[in-house]
């Protein structure tokens, strides 16, 4: 299989795609950058780079730079669903969800129910999030719980360049609205990339990057890869770790989740977002409720602090989850009672 | 007047249907049969029918939380629409929309919409595909004098410029934004329209209480959107609206004789009616007959809501994917 960056998996996808389909349109700030400048179009390319080459190929008519407007960037990406259209909108820092959240939260994930059944709407809504990259409180916050809480949308979060490649396929043929968010972190991970222009990943089916019989850990995206870490640290000392990748957390694999806790007893999900109404409250919650009787510890949470995420080095490292963090946490279920 | 008398007739029983679905539940939501909030377009008729007798089931709308006269004049069936309004799974939305939800994406009705200014970044979507298709079809976003104050409506209108959408923004400007006067929450105090034209569009004025006001306005209007490449333009109609914000409200800020006021000089179908007939092109006769035709169809509709099927608790479960 050939080698490729996450953020190229990104691109080479929505190419895939929109060469496929001549209804996928893509739209957002800056995604093909210098638009209206001396350095003309695709001077810069998205921040990302996760829009290279698109505006050459596919035109402006597809490939829509939009001024700094996310409401009308995410209700323009609503009015193309509902016309027959296969948007993409990308949202350039997940953060900005909050200007822009009535026309993904009011609009594109509640008009098939209120319409009756009678329409679809297949937007999908991408959006760089995550810490990592100092860039304080407003630029680097995980949102996945927001937007896994609301009915009506369906929410993917990638942890490989391979699970880009499928997943965001699976999200731009899915005709209800898709939330893909990519974690900015991982867009320099290079991995092997099927190159199967049909291969896609289906919804709501976790998958075990590592197995182990002593205890389940669950994550997604950037700190799946640190779960990982822990489980190869562990496993020289012949500890067993389930490390489940969710790969979507709306729809929840959930029975992944309850056999894996079914064989180990012991359950620890790690979360990028704040704790209070979190994910991983919520996986521990259904553990407690569904598996109560396999459990042979209290289900742990590991996640960031109560706090915004702060800016300097130190405070950042702090604040997000780590590889000793989540090691700690694996010895404390395993050492309970 | 150039319309032909069938299109006179066709026009009238349009802004009738609507009126007459409007009065009767102004009658029916005092008996408490029915649920939820309701806000009626009474008064505004002549603004949907004169917009939208011009479009094809092809062109889009985007409509408001005052919705019905739109998607009537858009041609949802007024069966399926009291029997929504009044809860029934057989209603246009299987009774999980309501009045503020109603939608038939078929038909280019793109839903009414409970959000105030959610409308206009819906509608811009909608024109982009517009032009992406070329066809000269067009997507139009009714916004009262409330929305023109929302930042969604303010980003729309520059997005529609920039990406030179299909796309026309008409203003309905009945004065009050729920229960504030429009002179007080516009700041520019004169008109919507002049905003519309500091984003760079081309804007037209026209009176709301007059079908032929609107109509020609929106021929102008349609003919320039029409044209591949020439983007977006707003429309702003002077209008009233004869109820209150919601069913229910007291109105107290209304002056004194207000109301009859409104009702005597500034109704669009006594307008209509008045135009036509001392134009000699249709006579009292032909509107009377109209006028009940329309009571019957209206008064089938109640009957029918009333005796429709109620949704089951089965049914909270159903239509929130395609999918999951």
């Amino acid at each position: 299989m050939p080698k490729m960056m996450y953020r190229d998996a990104v691109v080479t996808t929505i190419a895939e795609e929109m060469a496929r389909d001549e209804n996928v349109v893509c739209l957002g700030e800056d995604i093909v950058g210098g638009m209206g400048t001396p350095g003309g179009p695709e001077a810069i390319g998205g921040i990302w780079s996760t829009s290279t080459g698109l505006f050459g190929k596919f035109g402006a008519d597809r490939v829509i730079d939009t001024p700094i407007s996310e409401s009308a960037i995410m209700g323009a990406a609503a009015g193309l669903a509902l016309s027959g259209k296969r948007p993409i909108a990308e949202l350039m820092f997940a953060d900005f969800i909050g200007v822009s959240l009535d026309q993904i939260w009011n609009q594109l994930a509640k008009f098939r129910y209120m319409f009756g059944g009678k329409t679809k709407c297949p937007a999908v809504i991408r959006m760089a999030y995550g810490a990592g990259y100092n860039a304080a409180a407003q630029h680097s916050q995980a949102v996945h719980q927001i937007l896994t809480g609301m009915p009506g949308l369906k929410v993917v979060m990638p942890s490989t360049p391979a699970d880009v490649k499928g997943l965001l396929r699976t999200a731009i043929r899915d005709d209800d609205p898709v939330i893909f968010l990519e974690h900015k972190a991982l867009y320099g991970m290079s991995g092997e990339v099927p190159d199967d222009p049909e291969y896609m990943i289906p919804f709501g089916h976790a998958r075990l990057s590592r197995a182990g019989q002593d205890v389940t850990i669950v994550s997604t995206g950037l700190l799946l890869g640190f779960c990982e870490a822990v489980a190869d640290r562990l496993a020289a000392e012949g500890i067993g770790c389930d490390v489940i990748d969710l790969r979507t957390t709306s729809p929840l694999d959930e029975e992944t989740i309850l056999d894996s806790v079914e064989v180990t007893g012991r359950l620890i999900v790690v979360d990028e977002a704040p704790p209070r109404c979190s994910l991983a409250g919520d996986i521990c919650a259904l553990v407690a409720e569904k598996a109560f009787a396999a459990l042979k510890a209290p289900p742990l949470a590991v996640n960031p602090p109560h706090t915004p995420v702060p800016f300097a080095r130190e405070l950042e490292s702090a604040y997000l989850p780590s590889v000793d963090k989540i090691e700690a946490a694996v010895r404390k279920v395993l050492s309970y009672r | 007047m150039q319309l032909s008398r069938e299109a006179l007739l066709r026009a009238y029983r349009q802004m009738k249907v609507i009126r007459e679905f409007e009065e009767r539940l102004h009658v029916d939501i005092q008996t408490g049969e029915i649920a939820g909030f309701t806000h009626l377009y009474c008064g505004q008729e002549a603004v949907a029918v004169g917009v939208c007798e011009h479009l094809s089931v092809e062109d889009k709308i985007v409509s408001t939380h005052r919705g019905h006269g739109h998607c009537l004049a858009k041609g949802c069936d007024v069966n399926g629409m009291m029997k929504e309004i009044w809860g029934s799974r057989e209603g246009l939305c299987k009774g999980k929309g309501g009045s503020m939800h109603i939608a038939d994406v078929d038909k280019g009705m793109l839903g009414a919409n409970g959000i105030v200014g959610a409308g206009a970044p819906i509608a811009v979507g909608a024109g982009i595909a517009c032009k992406i298709d070329g066809k000269g079809h067009v997507a139009i976003t009714f916004s009262g004098d409330g929305a023109c104050n929302q930042g969604t409506t303010f980003e729309a209108m520059n997005m529609a410029v920039v990406t030179k959408a299909a796309t026309i923004f008409v203003f309905e400007n009945n004065h009050y934004s729920e229960h504030t006067g429009f002179e007080y929450a516009v700041g520019t105090q004169r008109d919507i329209a002049s905003r519309a034209e500091a984003f760079g569009m081309k804007v037209w004025r026209g009176d709301g209480t007059d079908f032929f006001s609107v109509f020609e306005t929106m021929r102008e209007v349609l003919e320039y959107v029409r044209v591949p490449g020439n983007g977006p333009a707003a429309v702003e109609f002077d209008t009233e609206r004869f109820f209150g914000h919601f069913e229910g409200d007291p109105q107290r800020y209304r002056g004194p004789g207000e109301l009859d006021r409104i009702r005597e000089f500034r109704d669009c179908l006594k307008n209509f009616r008045k135009s036509v007939t001392d134009a000699g092109v249709l006579d009292h006769a032909d509107l009377d007959a109209l006028d009940a035709e329309v009571l019957a169809v209206i008064e089938e509709s109640v009957a029918q809501a009333k005796a429709a099927d109620r949704p089951t608790a089965e049914d909270v479960l159903t239509d929130v994917y395609i999918s999951y």
